[in-house]
């Protein structure tokens, strides 16, 4: 917005007045032009106040549900990356979604745990190689029943990063005992209870 | 023939809906808190006032409301400032803290903010607790049947 002065009628209204008036553009296109849209940038959504790193939090769903768990950082995903730590409670490392989840109130330090190298890539499932024929036939689905599929074992480096992981975790929870059963136990609703009534 | 109750009056009540009544809270935005009677209604509902608790001046229903043991000397109608006046020299609130009423009242309050780790803490409190009164029966049982 800008003031411009125009001209006033009337011999006591003083001739002119400065008026408010939209900047007018100094170059119009001949042709209309697309107007041009930024790139949609995808950023891991913001997470409730609740989850902070070092946060125990109880998982809701999936194999471990009823768990309690470490939050170590949100990924790029917006996923949550956990860990039991594996030694105390056999969680590993893992991506979970922070809508699965109840943020309690308990706080481990985190601080010396390095997560840096850790991210979506990391955690994403080896693509499946694809059979030869490419279409699934009566044969080969029978044959494949007679023979033993061969056993999935982690590789070693999994288990080195895990270990590195929870090691200064497990260290603190040394010192903790009942922190160390709190971590162990699993979490489930008694009679009476209702989860939007509590405190966690 | 008049019928006195154990424990009541002639009517069988202790507690009765009266100006300066100090009562308990039980439903609402106000649950919890203590106010005092300032006024009576009619029949379902009394203007209840608590300035020293955080209790706006109101019209409350006495199905809202719990009934305590204190009395307050106030007038009919009185405004805040002099049911404040009241209520602080007559300690309305530390008077039922000191109940039983007023402890398990307190007591409820406390387990309803505790964290889930406060939780699993009681928990095994309450075990120890049973194991140590258990191992201690199992001792003085053994020596009775000797």
């Amino acid at each position: 917005m800008v003031q411009v002065e125009k001209p006033v009628g009337g011999e006591k209204n003083g001739g002119k007045r400065m008026v408010t008036r939209p900047k007018e553009a100094k170059y119009y296109p001949g042709e209309d032009v697309a107007v041009k849209r930024t790139a949609l940038v995808h950023k891991a959504p913001k997470l409730r106040g609740s989850l902070t790193p070092g946060t125990v939090v109880i998982l809701l769903a999936s194999r471990f549900r009823g768990r309690r768990v470490v939050f170590l950082k949100q990924l790029d995903s917006g996923t949550l990356l956990v860990t039991g730590p594996y030694a105390i409670n056999g969680v590993p490392m893992r991506r979970v979604d922070a809508r699965y989840v109840i943020a309690t109130k308990t706080k481990i330090d985190v601080s010396a745990v390095d997560v840096a190298k850790f991210d979506d890539a990391y955690f994403k499932k080896a693509a499946a190689k694809k059979s030869a024929g490419g279409k699934k036939s009566e044969e080969a689905f029978f044959e494949a029943e007679g023979t033993e599929k061969p056993k999935k074992t982690l590789p070693d480096s999994f288990k080195a990063d895990q270990k590195a992981v929870d090691a200064s975790l497990v260290k603190a929870l040394k010192s903790d005992p009942l922190l160390k059963c709190y971590l162990k136990a699993k979490f489930s609703l008694t009679k009476g209870q209702a989860p939007h009534e509590m405190v966690f | 023939v008049v019928v006195v109750c154990v424990g009541g009056g002639e009517m069988g009540f202790k507690r009765f809906v009266e100006v300066g009544r100090v009562v308990l809270i039980e439903y609402g935005a106000e649950y919890g808190k203590i106010a005092v009677i300032a006024d009576v209604l009619d029949q379902n509902k009394c203007l209840v006032d608590g300035p020293t608790t955080g209790v706006k001046r109101q019209l409350i229903c006495y199905k809202r409301i719990a009934l305590l043991d204190q009395v307050v000397e106030i007038p009919r109608g009185a405004d805040t400032a002099a049911v404040k006046a009241a209520a602080e020299s007559a300690k309305i609130e530390e008077t039922f803290a000191a109940t039983t009423w007023g402890k398990k009242h307190a007591n409820r309050k406390k387990r309803a903010l505790l964290s889930d780790y406060d939780r699993f803490k009681l928990m095994v409190a309450r075990k120890e607790k049973s194991r140590l009164i258990s191992k201690e029966y199992k001792k003085l049982k053994k020596q009775a049947a000797k």
